[in-house]
C-alpha cells in the first residue's frame, strides 16, 4: 500500500472499515450460494485482469506482451452498523489463479473452505493454501440433499486437519446457517489474532 | 498503410479487452493502490466540463454518492477492477473522491473490531 488511511480532510463522512472474508472450495461446491445467502445485497460479480505483471505464474509463453486473461469472483457485503462493512469474496475456483487469491487473501480477517463429501478433494487446494499462508480457516461441509452425512470427524481425519481447525455442517442456501458459519469463522481468527497466541 | 483500412489488423484487436485500456490511457502502475475493498465516497461533485475527466471517471464520482468498494464500482460500472483502481486514483489525486483503506493486515486485531463484528453477525 502506498498510503494507509487516506481519507481527505474534506471527507463529510465517517467511512466505514472495510474487512474482507474469503469463501474458498472446489467449483460447483455452492461458495456463490452461500455469498448470496449472507449478503445484503445481490451478489455482484467483479473482474480482476492479469496482464504482464503476471508472467512466472501463468503460462503465457508463445504469447505476446499484453495478453490478458480474466478472472471473475463473486462477492456479496453485509454492513455492521456505521463502522465495518465486511466484504465476502467467493475465490476462483482454478488452482492456476493464485495470483489472485494472493491478493485477495492480503488482509483477509479470515476464510471458509466449502467442501462437498462427494468431491472432499476438491477443497485439499484452499485448506493447504490458507495454513502455508497462516489465514484463519474454518471448513464448512456443505449438506447437499442425497450427499451421505458424513462423520464430521471422519472428514477431519480426511482432509488432515489441525486439531483447531473448526469444521461444521452447513447449508449454503440457508442465510441463518451461512451466518452460523461466520461466526464461528471471525471467533476462530479471534483466537488465532497475533496478540492472542503471544500470551 | 497512412490511414487505409486493414481489416486484418482490425481483427487483431478484442474490443472489450483492449477498451478498458483505452480508458485508462494503458496505465496500470494504480493496481497496487487500491484493494478491491478499499471504500470510496465522493466528496466533491464534478461539473462535467473538467478537462481530463473521462465519462467513466464522472460515473464513479455519481455511483459513490455513499461509500462502495473497488469491487462494486467495478461490477456495476462492468470494468475490471485494474482500470477501476487507475480512474480511481485520477479522482483522488484530483479531491473528487475520498478513499478508507480496510485494515493492515497487521492491524486486523482490534479487539473492538472483532467484538463488533461478532454482535453485528448474530444481530442479522
Amino acid at each position: 500500500m502506498v498510503f494507509g488511511l487516506s481519507e481527505s480532510p474534506k471527507s463529510p463522512l465517517k467511512m466505514p472499515t472495510p474487512i474482507k472474508l474469503l469463501i474458498a472450495g472446489g467449483f460447483g461446491v455452492g461458495k456463490t450460494t452461500m455469498v448470496g445467502a449472507v449478503s445484503e445485497i445481490r451478489p455482484l460479480r467483479t473482474e480482476e485482469t492479469l496482464t504482464d505483471r503476471s508472467v512466472g505464474v501463468d503460462d503465457l509463453s508463445g504469447v505476446e506482451a499484453k495478453a490478458t486473461t480474466t478472472v471473475a469472483m463473486d462477492f456479496g457485503r453485509i454492513s455492521i452498523g456505521q463502522d465495518f462493512v465486511l466484504y465476502l469474496f467467493g475465490t476462483p475456483g482454478q488452482e492456476r489463479f493464485w495470483f489472485v487469491w494472493d491478493e485477495l487473501s492480503r488482509g483477509a480477517l479470515g476464510a471458509v473452505v466449502l467442501a462437498d463429501t462427494r468431491r472432499l478433494a476438491d477443497c485439499f487446494p484452499s485448506v493447504d493454501y490458507f495454513e502455508r499462508r497462516g489465514t484463519p480457516f474454518v471448513v464448512a461441509v456443505n449438506c447437499f440433499e442425497g450427499a451421505q452425512v458424513f462423520d464430521l470427524d471422519e472428514v477431519k481425519l480426511a482432509l488432515n486437519l489441525g486439531g483447531d481447525v473448526p469444521i461444521m455442517l452447513c447449508d449454503a442456501r440457508k442465510r441463518e446457517s451461512g451466518k452460523e458459519v461466520l461466526i464461528e469463522l471471525v471467533k476462530h481468527a479471534y483466537g488465532k489474532r497475533p496478540t492472542a497466541t503471544a500470551h | 498503410m497512412n490511414g487505409e483500412w486493414h481489416a486484418d489488423e482490425e481483427r487483431l484487436l478484442d474490443a472489450p479487452t483492449i477498451r478498458p485500456y483505452v480508458i485508462a490511457r494503458g496505465r496500470t502502475e494504480a493496481q497496487d493502490r487500491f484493494d478491491l475493498i478499499s471504500l470510496a465516497v465522493t466528496v466533491r461533485p464534478t461539473t462535467g466540463t473538467e478537462i481530463g475527466l473521462d465519462p467513466e471517471h464522472q460515473a464513479i464520482v455519481r455511483l459513490c454518492r455513499r461509500p462502495l468498494s473497488v469491487a462494486e464500482i467495478a461490477a456495476h460500472l462492468d470494468l475490471p477492477a485494474g482500470i477501476v483502481r487507475v480512474l480511481l486514483g485520477d479522482l483522488f489525486d484530483r479531491g473528487f473522491v475520498a478513499v478508507q483503506q480496510p485494515q493492515p493486515e497487521m492491524d486486523v486485531l482490534d479487539e473492538r473490531m472483532y467484538k463488533a463484528v461478532l454482535d453485528g453477525l448474530r444481530a442479522l
